[in-house]
C-alpha cells in the first residue's frame, strides 16, 4: 500500500534499521488464555511513537515496552478493561485505537449513523412526496393550451 | 541540459494550459467555434510537452546524472535498471510529474476520442480539464521542482529506499495514479455540465466510461499495494486502516457510487443532480488523498507546519477546486431539471440503496481519517482513529450492502418485483446458509462472526451467477439455446455478474484469512520443527547470499505435509543495504491453492537460533483474486461501450442520406 511510502518516510526520518515486526518470542507469556488476551489487547492499543500502528504490529523500543507491561497487568489479574484504564490513565486516550464515546468524539461516532439514517429519512420522504405528486391529477389543459395544441396537430403534415 | 528541456517543457505546458483554461470559455460565452475548437490542439500540445519533461526526467535517472538533485536523493548507479526506472516516482517530486503526466494524457484521450461530444460540453469539459493541470504544474514549479541542480555534482547517489526496490512500485503508483486522476474526467464534465446548465442521459453515458477506467485501475491499484504490503511487512497483513491507505479507499467507494448512480442517470434520466455531485465529490476525495500523502500533514500536524509551502499550496488547491465547484454546484445544481420516476422496490431503488451505504462508508472512513487531525488542530486534544474504530463502523455498513446486492440486478427498472427477486435469490440464501453452517461446524474458536461473513461472500457469489442463470434461462432451456443467450447478453451485464462475484470473493478472502488463520513465533534453532495447520516446517540453516546492491542473510526452512510428504522449501531472507544501511525483512510465501504460508525471519540472535515469525493464511489469494475479478467485470463492461455509445451518429446519419454515387 501507499503505507510503504509512509513507512519509507518515517524510516527516511528515524531509525536507520527496518527491521522485523513486532511480538518477540520471549515477550509472549506461558499462559496461551492469557496470551491470546495479551495480543487482542496489543491490537487496540497505538504505538505511541509511531504511525497509526498498534503495538501488536510496530517493532519501536516503546511498543516492546507496553506489550511487556500489558501482559505485566494481565499476570497481576487485571481485567481488559483495568489493562485499557491503566493505559488510558498512563498516557491518555491517545494510546487507544478506538476512540471511547465522549463529547469529544461524539461528531466522529455519531457521524456515520447519523447520516445513514438521514439519508434514509431524505429518502423516504421523497418517495412519500414524489408518491404524493404522482396520486395529484394532472392538471387540464387551459383552454389557450387546447387551442394552441389543435393548432399544431391541424399544422402537421400527418404521418 | 536534459534537465533544463524538461523544465523548460513543463513551463510551457503550464503556458499552454492557461490558454487552454480561458480560450474555449471564452469561445462558448461569445459563440465563437475557432475559440472553442481550441481546446482540443492544446490539450494534445500540453500532454506532449508534459510528456517531454516527464522523458526528461526519466533520462536523467537512467543515465544516473547525480547533477540533479532529485536523482541524487533517489537513485544510485549500483541499482538495478528497472528500479532507477520506478524511483522516478518513488519520492515526491518525481511522482508529482507522474500526476500530471496522467491528468494531460487523459485530456489527451478526451481531446482525442471526443469528436462526437458536443462542442460546448467538450470544451468546457477541456478548459476544467486545465485549470486542474495548470495548478498542478504551477505547483511543481513553484514548490517540488524535480530539475533543481546541484552545483557540485556528487559522483554516487543515495539510493532508493529499499523498501521501495520492489516490483511493487513499478505498478501500485502509477495504477492508482491512473484511477485517481482519472476521475478528474468525470470531474470536469460535470463542471462543464453546471457551466452550461444542461444535462441529459447522454452525459453519463459519455462519462462512465471513463468513470468505469478510472475505477478499474483503481481496484486493482488499492489491490496490488495491498499484496505488496503483506508481502513486504513481514506480518502478513493486508489492510491496515492506514491514513494512506484510506486515501485511496475514500476516492474508491465514491467512485464506486459513482458508477451505480451513472447507470440508473443514463438508463432512466433520474438522480442527475445526485450523479453530479457524486462526479465532483469522487474527485475531491481523489485531491484530499493527494494532499494527505503528499502534504506530510499525516505525520503529525507539525511537521506540516515545519515546511508549510507544500502543504498549503495543495491546501489552497483543495480549496480553490473543491469549495469552488461545490459552490457551483449549489448555484446552478437548481436549474437542471429532475426526471425519471421510479418505485422505492425497483432497480433504481437498489442502486440509491447501494449509494446511500457506500457515501455512508466513505464518510465514515472520512471522518475517521481527518478527525484525529481536525481536533488536534482545533482543540490540541490527541486522540488515535485506527483499525478498531473503523472495522466497527465500515463493517455495519458494508454488510447490508452486501447483502442487498444480489437482489439489484435481479429487479426490475422502475418497479420491482421483490418477491420474485427472492425466490430466484433461494437457490443462492440456501447455498449461503450451507456455507455458514460448515463454517460453523469446522470452525474452532474463532470469531462468532465469521461464518456469517463466510455466508454473505458466498450469497454474494451466487447471487451474482443466479443473475446470469437467469438470464440465460440456463435451467429451463436446452443448452444450446442458453449458449446463444449468454452469448446475446449485453457486456454490462456479464461485467456486472463479474464483478459483484468478485467483491464476494475478496470478501471470503479476508474472512477466512483474518478469522481462521494461525500464527506462529518462536526462536529456532537448526534441526528445530514448527508445526502449523497441517504443515511442518523444519530449520535447515542460514547462509549468505548477495545480490546486486544488497546481501542477503538466508534462513532455509523444509517444508512437509504432516504426513511426511516433502512440499518444498521456504528461504526468507534479511536483506541488507549498505548504502542507506538498512535491512528488511523478505518473507518466504508459498502458496497451497489459494492459501498460503508466510514465513519472516527476525533478526538472527548471538546463539545462532533465529526468531520466526510463521504464518498459515487461508483463502488469503482470494482477496486479491477477487479484485481481479472485478477488474475483469469492468473490462468486459467497457467493452460494451460501443454499443452503448453506438446511438446515431450525426456524421454517418449525413453520409447515408447523401444520394449515392
Amino acid at each position: 500500500m501507499k503505507r510503504v511510502f509512509l513507512l519509507a518516510l518515517v524510516l527516511l526520518l528515524s531509525a536507520p534499521a527496518f527491521s522485523w515486526a513486532a511480538v518477540q518470542p520471549n515477550e509472549m507469556l506461558q499462559n496461551p488464555a492469557l496470551e491470546a488476551r495479551a495480543r487482542t489487547l496489543s491490537q487496540q492499543l497505538r504505538c505511541m511513537v509511531c504511525q497509526n500502528e498498534s503495538i501488536d504490529d510496530s517493532d519501536a523500543p516503546l511498543a516492546h515496552d507496553l506489550r511487556v507491561l500489558v501482559r505485566e497487568r494481565l499476570e497481576a489479574g487485571d481485567s481488559d478493561a483495568q489493562v485499557l484504564d491503566f493505559l488510558v490513565a498512563r498516557y491518555g486516550e491517545f494510546v487507544l485505537l478506538k476512540p471511547r464515546l465522549s463529547w469529544r468524539t461524539a461528531i466522529l461516532w455519531g457521524l456515520p449513523p447519523g447520516l445513514l439514517l438521514g439519508g434514509l429519512a431524505l429518502l423516504v420522504i421523497g418517495a412519500a412526496r414524489r408518491r404524493g405528486r404522482v396520486r395529484e391529477p394532472t392538471p387540464d389543459l387551459t383552454p389557450a393550451e387546447q387551442a394552441r395544441l389543435k393548432k399544431i396537430l391541424a399544422d402537421s403534415p400527418g404521418p | 541540459m536534459i534537465a533544463e528541456l524538461g523544465h523548460y517543457a513543463l513551463m510551457l505546458a503550464l503556458g499552454l494550459a492557461l490558454i487552454q483554461g480561458t480560450m474555449p470559455i471564452v469561445g462558448t460565452r461569445t459563440n465563437d467555434p475557432v475559440l472553442m475548437s481550441i481546446a482540443a490542439p492544446t490539450a494534445l500540445a500540453q500532454f506532449a510537452f508534459v510528456a517531454m519533461a516527464f522523458t526528461a526526467l526519466a533520462i536523467c535517472y537512467v543515465i544516473s546524472d547525480f547533477s540533479v538533485e532529485n536523482v541524487y536523493q533517489n537513485s544510485n548507479s549500483q541499482m538495478p535498471l528497472i528500479y532507477r526506472l520506478t524511483s522516478i516516482w518513488g519520492n515526491h517530486e518525481g511522482s508529482m510529474m507522474l500526476w500530471v503526466s496522467i491528468l494531460t494524457f487523459f485530456g489527451a484521450l478526451v481531446a482525442v476520442f471526443g469528436n462526437n461530444l458536443p462542442v460546448v460540453l467538450k470544451a468546457h469539459a477541456l478548459a476544467v480539464q486545465a485549470w486542474i493541470a495548470a495548478a498542478f504544474h504551477l505547483f511543481i514549479l513553484m514548490t517540488s521542482n524535480p530539475f533543481v541542480r546541484i552545483p557540485q555534482a556528487p559522483f554516487e547517489g543515495q539510493d532508493l529506499n529499499p523498501i521501495l526496490q520492489d516490483p511493487g512500485l513499478a505498478f501500485h503508483p502509477p495504477l492508482l495514479y491512473l484511477g485517481y486522476v482519472g476521475f478528474s474526467i468525470a470531474f470536469s464534465f460535470a463542471i462543464a455540465a453546471l457551466l452550461e446548465g444542461r444535462i441529459d442521459a447522454a452525459w453519463a453515458r459519455w462519462v462512465r466510461p471513463w468513470v468505469l477506467g478510472a475505477w478499474m485501475c483503481l481496484t486493482v491499484g488499492i489491490a496490488g499495494g495491498s499484496y505488496w504490503a503483506y508481502y513486504t511487512l513481514g506480518w502478513g497483513g493486508f489492510w491496515f486502516w492506514d491514513p494512506v491507505e484510506n486515501a485511496s479507499l475514500m476516492p474508491w467507494l465514491a467512485g464506486t457510487a459513482l458508477l451505480h448512480s451513472a447507470v440508473v442517470m443514463e438508463k432512466r434520466g433520474a438522480l442527475k443532480i445526485w450523479t453530479i455531485l457524486l462526479a465532483i465529490l469522487t474527485f475531491s476525495l481523489s485531491l484530499i488523498g493527494t494532499f494527505l500523502v503528499r502534504s506530510g500533514v499525516l505525520t503529525s500536524v507539525h511537521t506540516f507546519a515545519n515546511d508549510p509551502m507544500r502543504g498549503v499550496f495543495i491546501l489552497a488547491i483543495l480549496v480553490v477546486f473543491i469549495g469552488g465547484a461545490l459552490a457551483l454546484y449549489g448555484w446552478r445544481a437548481p436549474l437542471l431539471k429532475q426526471g425519471g420516476l421510479f418505485a422505492p422496490i425497483s432497480r433504481e431503488g437498489a442502486l440509491v440503496f447501494n449509494n446511500l451505504f457506500l457515501t455512508t462508508a466513505c464518510a465514515s472512513v472520512f471522518i475517521g481519517t481527518l478527525y484525529p487531525l481536525a481536533l488536534e488542530a482545533l482543540t490540541g486534544a490527541k486522540i488515535s482513529v485506527g483499525a478498531p474504530f473503523f472495522n466497527a463502523t465500515f463493517g455495519p455498513l458494508f454488510i447490508p450492502l452486501m447483502v442487498v446486492m444480489p437482489f439489484g440486478p435481479l429487479m426490475g427498472w422502475k418497479r420491482g418485483d421483490l418477491l420474485g427477486a427472492a425466490q430466484r435469490l433461494l437457490v443462492a440464501a440456501i447455498l449461503a446458509a450451507f456455507a455458514m453452517a460448515a463454517a460453523f461446524a469446522l470452525e474452532q474458536g474463532g470469531p462468532v462472526l465469521a461464518p456469517f461473513g463466510a455466508g454473505v461472500a458466498v450469497f454474494v457469489m451466487a447471487g451474482a451467477v443466479t443473475d446470469i442463470a437467469e438470464r440465460t434461462l440456463v435451467l429451463r432451456l436446452p443448452f444450446r439455446a442458453a449458449w446463444q443467450r449468454a452469448i446475446g447478453l449485453p457486456r454490462s451485464a456479464w461485467g456486472t455478474a463479474f464483478a459483484h462475484f468478485g467483491l464476494g470473493v475478496t470478501l471470503l478472502g479476508i474472512v477466512a484469512a483474518t478469522a481462521w488463520g494461525s500464527e506462529r513465533i518462536a526462536e529456532m534453532k537448526v534441526g528445530d520443527n514448527l508445526d502449523i495447520a497441517h504443515y511442518r516446517v523444519t530449520f535447515a540453516g542460514l547462509f549468505g547470499r548477495q545480490g546486486p546492491n544488497y546481501h542477503d542473510v538466508v534462513g532455509r526452512f523444509i517444508v512437509h505435509r504432516m504426513n511426511g510428504d516433502l512440499i518444498g522449501v521456504m528461504e526468507p531472507s534479511r536483506r541488507s543495504f549498505p548504502t542507506r544501511n538498512m535491512t528488511t525483512t523478505e518473507a518466504a510465501l508459498m502458496t497451497r491453492g489459494v492459501s498460503q504460508l508466510y514465513l519472516s525471519l527476525g533478526d538472527p540472535m548471538q546463539n545462532g537460533n533465529v526468531a520466526v515469525r510463521l504464518y498459515f493464511k487461508p483463502q488469503v489469494l482470494l482477496i486479491w483474486l477477487g479484485a481481479a475479478l472485478m477488474f475483469a467485470g469492468g473490462a468486459l463492461s467497457l467493452s460494451d461501450r460501443r454499443l452503448r455509445v453506438g446511438a446515431p451518429q450525426p456524421a454517418k446519419a449525413k453520409a447515408a442520406l447523401r444520394p449515392a454515387g
